[in-house]
């Protein structure tokens, strides 16, 4: 049952890492902005050289 | 393509406006002016449709063209190295504010700006604070290459005095995320820890029980030092200004709680209570994270520096133009003020025909005609052809910002001294203490060991975490609500003020009348459809406002005119097929001017013969008469900078008792407000201009009314989207409906509180009764007060 002790200081020491990893996340400004990130995925990126097709009516 | 030439009313490709001055058709495409048609241009040259595919006519109409000389100042190493917030040897980077951005092309197109000019090498959009973060090569670009480029394209930055004033904008606060993500984390290992103890009993517990305890008592030091420091820092400062507030009997509970729990593991070997204290500070920052909502593209202290220019162009001796920045305009300099742009200084006017519309600085409605010599004070807007001014006053001096010299600007205001929470917290401490007497009165004689336990039980067990959570909650949803609706409040406090409100005042320019519209009467001879056509094409010669107010509510089609003439401060001639039309003030056409020459009114004469005259009245906001109505349990008064001709309808809107005051200056207002204050009223103003801004700041609640809430609005406790404006008096029953809601809420949390009370009295209280009882109570506080908020604001139609 010793195991125990190893176990918990294993969760804490991950838990501690995801913890130190989310304090990082919101120093870098990941948590400023939340809403231009999703826009901003939904980009297409462009096929160099070639026009954009114009929205026919 | 051919069917969108066709159809009557055609929208411009870029902007999506009417194209109501003959469409210009180019590449295949409509577009309403050269300005949109220049920035497509732009684009498609770049290959940057995509902008166009993205959204529909994302663009910003180019029917105001920049002049390009304005950004001259940006040349001055002195404004660069205010405005740019990191250099070294290669970049640059700055953060602009880009009010005009409002879909998702704006951000695709303001993240390519790299494409039109490869000095920028990044450029990041921030959507919801309106913002671009622009990093570009100085040595390959400057940045009034940068901001011209911007201006180009429609998205000119908003850099005004207070950007260059090293008022820099403050890092975002992320303290409460921080204190937040510790307190979880310590509380979801501490609790994980407790759980053996109160499952599997006394095996467990004799062998691991000291290193749970320990490794809790670990875990929760972190969470006493620095998440829950803000409340004994609060309820430090109440004790030191002798004022009760929530805090304490909060920090009394958490100190109890884990003073006690030091007690129990170090001397006892017990558990102690170290679940219920980490847990209850985290659920108490959950409530202070929900109550900081905050709106970031809102500025809510602005003063006249972000409506002043950063710069302004300077006429030097020898004639040539400088652009100089507006801090460093000397009394004797002269200036140039071009159609649209503000007058920085009090200043005379040498030369050209000044029309300065004052509306949003001292709420005169219509603009105001000088004549050379005459003193323009800062913050008019000068309309039509550019004009020459003297600067008599520096910047600081000036008539205007002289009323940010006043007191009440640089005190800060004493918030929440008797709120709701600090009032029942007073009561919660003289309570407790009276209990946790009474129990220690009964025990000690009994049994001194139970003694103490019941008394230290009945201080933790009281800690309010409950009634800490509910005002949050409730304010925060309230907040939210109304943000909804268009009403955006600066903090959860206003609230409370808000619900307390006993008497509104309006000014009257701007926020009881439609800024933009005016009312035309015709009085006189009856116009024939050709008289009319005459008379419209005379009109659309001038800029002045009047005449394009006149013009715009005309019908018909306009005709060629022959000797187009127009007189300073008289009016206009001109000949449209063979007729002579003349349109001016009343001594222009040769009559006695009116009695009530208070009006503004435009005489109209054809062939020498004088036909009638057009009457400008106010325009009231839609539903005005609704809000006053609700509001008649309040006292009304009107606070105007303009002059009295609209009393009468004034007086029959607002009741006999109302207190109508005109021709008020800007420190008259504050000095109204003041007075009112003065009779222990709580007074709700309401107002859009500068000229406001005083009494928006003395009264307890201030409301600046806007048109456009990315627009400037002076300091003030909320802005309100005109729009939304019909709703006032609903927001304000709102506001008590969630008061209500609170004192609601502090009755559930009492009921918790006898609960756990009665166990503690009796010395049952335990580590397992404290862990289930403690998130119990706070949950069920918070899903009250956030559903009661919701489901009231549905029945109130917010």
């Amino acid at each position: 049952m010793y195991i125990i002790f190893l176990l918990i200081g294993f969760s804490v020491s991950v838990a501690a890492c995801f913890l130190g990893a989310f304090l990082w996340a919101v120093k870098s400004g990941q948590y400023d902005d939340d809403y231009t990130p999703a826009v901003r995925v939904l980009f297409d990126n462009e096929v160099s050289g070639t026009k954009q097709p114009e929205p026919k009516k | 393509m051919e069917a969108a030439l066709q159809t009557d009313i055609q929208h411009c490709y870029h902007c999506g406006d009417t194209c109501n001055e003959g469409p210009i058709v180019a590449h295949e495409k409509v577009f309403c002016c050269d300005g949109c048609k220049t920035v497509y241009e732009l684009l498609e040259e770049n290959n940057l449709c995509t902008y166009y595919t993205l959204e529909q006519n994302p663009g910003i109409t180019g029917k105001q063209p920049v002049t390009e000389s304005r950004f001259a100042y940006l040349d001055d190493a002195g404004v660069e190295a205010q405005l740019i917030s990191f250099r070294n040897d290669s970049i640059c980077k700055l953060t602009f504010y880009v009010p005009q951005m409002h879909c998702s092309s704006c951000i695709w197109l303001l993240e390519n700006l790299f494409k039109l000019n490869p000095g920028i090498s990044a450029s990041t959009v921030n959507f919801l604070r309106k913002e671009v973060s622009v990093t570009y090569l100085h040595q390959q670009t400057s940045l009034r290459d940068v901001v011209q480029l911007l201006a180009r394209i429609g998205y000119e930055p908003a850099i005004t005095l207070a950007d260059t004033d090293g008022k820099k904008a403050t890092k975002p606060n992320r303290d409460i995320i921080f204190k937040l993500g510790i307190a979880g984390f310590c509380f979801g290992n501490v609790m994980l820890l407790a759980f053996p103890d109160y499952l599997a009993g006394a095996g467990i517990q004799q062998t691991y029980g000291q290193f749970f305890s320990y490794l809790s008592l670990l875990l929760s030091l972190p969470v006493l030092g620095y998440s829950a420091r803000g409340f004994f820092t609060a309820a430090w400062q109440g004790v030191r200004q002798r004022i009760i507030n929530i805090d304490m009997p909060i920090s009394l509970g958490l100190a109890a709680l884990f003073i006690m729990s030091v007690y129990h593991i170090v001397f006892r070997n017990g558990a102690g209570y170290l679940d219920s204290f980490t847990g209850l500070v985290f659920f108490m920052l959950i409530g202070k994270y929900f109550q900081q909502k905050t709106y970031d593209t809102l500025s809510f202290d602005r003063d006249y520096t972000s409506y002043f220019p950063v710069s302004i162009t300077v006429i030097k001796e020898r004639g040539e133009e400088v652009s100089v920045a507006v801090r460093n305009l000397k009394t004797g300099d002269r200036i140039r003020i071009r159609n649209q742009e503000l007058v920085p200084a009090d200043a005379i006017l040498l030369r050209g025909q000044a029309m300065i519309d004052y509306s949003f600085v001292s709420g005169e409605s219509e603009p105001v005609e000088k004549v050379v010599g005459e003193v323009i004070y800062a913050g008019g807007r000068q309309v039509g052809e550019s004009i020459e001014l003297e600067v008599v006053k520096e910047v600081s001096q000036g008539y205007l910002t002289q009323l940010w010299n006043n007191t009440i600007f640089s005190k800060n205001e004493a918030q929440g001294i008797d709120t709701y929470a600090n009032v029942a917290a007073k009561w919660f401490i003289l309570v407790t203490f009276l209990v946790a007497a009474g129990a220690l009165l009964y025990w000690v004689p009994r049994d001194t060991d139970m003694a103490m336990k019941a008394f230290t039980s009945v201080l933790i067990i009281a800690c309010p975490c409950a009634l800490s959570l509910s005002t949050p909650f409730v304010h925060g949803n309230t907040l939210r609500i109304f943000g909804k609706n268009k009403f955006y409040l600066k903090n959860t406090a206003v609230v409370e003020t808000l619900s307390k409100i006993d008497t509104v005042v309006f000014d009257k320019t701007g926020t009881l009348t439609e800024p933009s519209a005016a009312e035309l009467v015709y009085t006189g001879k009856a116009l024939t459809p050709a008289q009319q056509q005459s008379i419209k094409s005379v009109l659309r010669h001038s800029t002045h406002p009047l005449s394009q107010r006149i013009f715009q509510s005309m019908a018909g089609q306009v005709q060629a005119v022959q000797q187009f003439q127009e007189f300073a401060g008289k009016g206009l001639v001109g000949e449209v097929s063979g007729q002579l039309v003349r349109i001016g003030s009343a001594a222009y056409v040769g009559v006695p001017a009116d009695k009530d020459a208070l009006k503004t009114t435009v005489y109209v004469s054809l062939d020498g013969m004088v036909l009638g005259f057009y009457t400008f009245y106010n325009v009231y906001r839609p539903g005005l008469k609704a809000i006053l109505h609700d509001l008649r349990d309040k006292q009304l008064s009107v606070l105007s900078g303009d002059n009295n001709h609209e009393a009468a309808r004034l007086r029959e809107l607002l009741g006999e008792e109302a207190e109508l005051n005109f021709s008020q200056s800007p420190v008259q207002k504050l000095e109204y407000v003041q007075h009112l204050k003065s009779e222990n009223r709580h007074v709700l103003m309401v107002g859009d201009g500068l000229n406001d801004a005083g009494a928006l700041r003395q009264s307890d609640v201030g409301i600046a009314l806007t048109n456009s809430i990315t627009n400037f609005s002076p300091s003030c406790d909320a802005i309100l989207d005109a729009s939304a404006f019909d709703k006032l008096s609903q927001f304000i029953g709102f506001s008590k409906k969630s008061m209500n809601i609170i004192l609601a809420s502090f009755a559930v949390s009492l009921v918790y509180n006898v609960v756990g009370l009665t166990f503690a009295v009796q010395g049952l209280f335990s580590p397992i009764v404290s862990a289930i009882l403690m998130p119990i109570s706070s949950l069920s506080v918070i899903l009250f007060a956030t559903l009661a908020v919701k489901f009231s604001a549905k029945r109130a139609g917010l």
